[in-house]
């Protein structure tokens, strides 16, 4: 898979402050990738210097292959796409005329925006300023915006905040279609448990380091969480002896609850399953939250 | 260059929609038909006087107030767009900062200059038409001038502003460093002159109180509009120490122009050389 974007042990200053720290990763055509990590983690600087809006001060970034600074950052501006946090559109204009605005200064074809309009569903609102717009509505106009010209990489800063829950779904439902059709995504977000289902994998920040990268499974190995298993039935009258790595955490008339160890899960789900006090099993495996929870305490204990 | 007037065509319509454009040219032209009619007032006479004394009052009206007006329209140019997060987006386009800086001059001056010349335009017209004895040639001769100096003085402080939109991080900022410069050069730069004058005026020399005017564009403004006009010596104040004539026209246009083109210069030169 030919690398949409390379960093190679990137590091940013300001002013003696480190925001970004020995940074590298590398992202494949297609893929969606989630940046995650608390305020100040670094999440909004990494995207400035994908899009060549500020400089590193140490390593080095390709995008596509080129240098988001260099001499053909112009046409690399082109293929981009981008929806910063908190925008707030020229309130005066209408949506339509913010968005041929802004296609204008990407040399793209007007004939685009209406499109792009009820792609993200503002047809109705179009001629209306921005000023009468809604948080969703801006934030839809903000996509539309971003979505000019067919970018091939898009970068999304908290792009579901301010969106109710449905607005949020179709929001994660279009990036899934940019992905299939072959966009690479990079949305940063700490709403996790929607961006879960729609991301490839996900990158961790901490203090302007990486803290963790990798698939949801890729990520759950490396933590090695427990799993939860809870299994319908009443378990109270005998002891059960429970193979190891498993710690039944709460034993009632009518659900069995264990914190499983990863190795041990075939061997908890074969005695369960064998037992004829079990009526109903159910797994649940670390989210992406736990995750979050567990690599960025881990960093905060080691500092 | 398409980038350029994509933003000049954006910050001009902006203009007529929030209509700066008619404000300006309405404050202007009612300003210049007054004083072009109670002008004479003090000396007991209504109605339209002779065309310097209207030349002169409306020169030393317009010092205040186009600088003011200029600064007012264009001192958020980029502190404004940076607050509303659409600088940041801006800057993702392709589309250099000099592009973007000077597609707003662009707007922002033909801003300015259709309001300037369709009020006092307007303005002219009425004096041509109500007043009696005035020769029209010489109408349009001194009120072009007056007009183009005062787009030009426009443009002046459209190019300061911007300098002041780039230093700065707030918008609050911005605003108040706009007055300041206001001040500076609308009311204290006369004072301190006036203070020279007195103070050193023998060591100094009337040569070189003259070209220390050029250092002031609305004193260019002034003196541009005085020339030529022997009753505009009474009203010239401090500006009067170099009515002789030691500058001619071009040369202070020439001076008008450097104070548009230094400032736009250097806010190009910060804006491209700060961070994002």
């Amino acid at each position: 898979m030919t690398a949409v974007i390379e960093f190679e042990a990137v590091g940013k200053r300001y002013v003696g402050v480190d925001s970004l720290r020995d940074l590298s990763f590398r992202i494949g055509e297609g893929e969606v990738l989630g940046l995650l990590g608390h305020n100040g983690a670094g999440k909004t600087t990494t995207m400035k210097l994908i899009l060549g809006l500020i400089a590193p001060s140490a390593g080095r970034i390709s995008v596509f292959g080129a240098s988001p600074t260099g001499a053909e950052a112009r046409a690399l501006r082109q293929t981009l796409g981008y929806l910063p946090e908190n925008v707030s559109f020229y309130e005066q204009l209408s949506g339509r005329e913010v968005l041929t605005y802004f296609a204008r200064l990407k040399r793209v074809p007007l004939r685009q925006i209406d499109g792009l309009l009820e792609k993200v569903g503002l047809t109705h609102a179009a001629g209306r300023r921005v000023k009468t717009y809604s948080k969703g509505m801006r934030q839809r106009l903000g996509l539309a915006q971003a979505l000019l010209g067919a970018p091939r990489l898009l970068l999304l800063d908290e792009p579901t905040t301010g969106l109710d829950p449905a607005a949020t779904r179709d929001f994660y439902a279009m990036v899934r279609e940019l992905k299939d059709n072959g966009s690479t995504v990079i949305l940063s977000s700490h709403v996790l448990p929607g961006i879960e289902p729609y991301i490839d994998r996900a990158l961790i920040l901490g203090r302007g380091r990486r803290l963790a990268l990798g698939s949801i499974d890729e990520l759950r190995t490396e933590a090695g969480l427990p799993l939860r298993v809870s299994a319908r039935g009443d378990w109270r009258d005998t002891p059960t002896r429970w193979p190891a790595g498993v710690r039944p955490l709460a034993i009632g008339a009518e659900r069995l609850e264990l914190e499983v160890a990863p190795h041990a899960k075939m061997a908890a789900l074969r005695q369960l399953a064998a037992d004829s006090r079990t009526q109903d099993l159910e797994l649940q495996a670390p989210t992406l939250e736990n995750l979050y929870t567990h690599f960025s305490t881990r960093s905060e204990a080691a500092a | 260059m398409n980038a350029i007037l994509t933003v000049a065509g954006k910050e001009f319509r902006d203009g007529l929609r929030n209509r700066w454009v008619l404000a300006i040219a309405l404050v202007l032209g009612l300003l210049a038909v007054g004083i072009a009619y109670f002008g004479a007032a003090a000396s007991g006479a209504v109605g339209f006087t002779s065309l310097s004394t209207t030349i002169v009052s409306l020169a030393s009206l317009a010092v205040f107030l186009i600088p003011l007006i200029a600064l007012m329209l264009a001192y958020d140019a980029v502190i404004g767009e940076q607050e509303q997060g659409t600088l940041l987006l801006l800057l993702t386009y392709p589309l250099s900062r000099t592009s973007l800086l000077l597609g707003k001059f662009l707007g922002h001056g033909l801003i300015l200059a259709t309001a300037t010349v369709t009020g006092f335009g307007v303005a002219g017209l009425v004096i041509g038409i109500g007043a009696e004895d005035i020769v029209l040639g010489e109408l349009v001769r001194s009120l072009g001038l007056f007009i183009l100096s005062a787009v030009l003085l426009g443009w002046v402080f459209v190019a300061l502003a911007y300098l002041v939109s780039v230093l700065v991080s707030e918008k609050s900022r911005a605003a108040g460093l706009a007055l300041v410069l206001w001040f500076l050069f609308v009311l204290v730069f006369d004072l301190v002159l006036l203070a020279l004058l007195v103070g050193a005026g023998e060591r100094i020399g009337r040569e070189g109180l003259t070209y220390l005017l050029l250092l002031n564009p609305t004193e260019c403004f002034r003196l541009l509009n005085l020339t030529g006009f022997p009753a505009a010596q009474t009203a010239a104040g401090v500006t009067s120490v170099a009515a002789d004539g030691a500058l001619r026209p071009a040369a202070l246009l020439t001076s008008l122009l450097a104070w548009i083109a230094v400032p736009l210069a250097l806010a190009v030169w910060r804006f491209r050389n700060r961070h994002a």
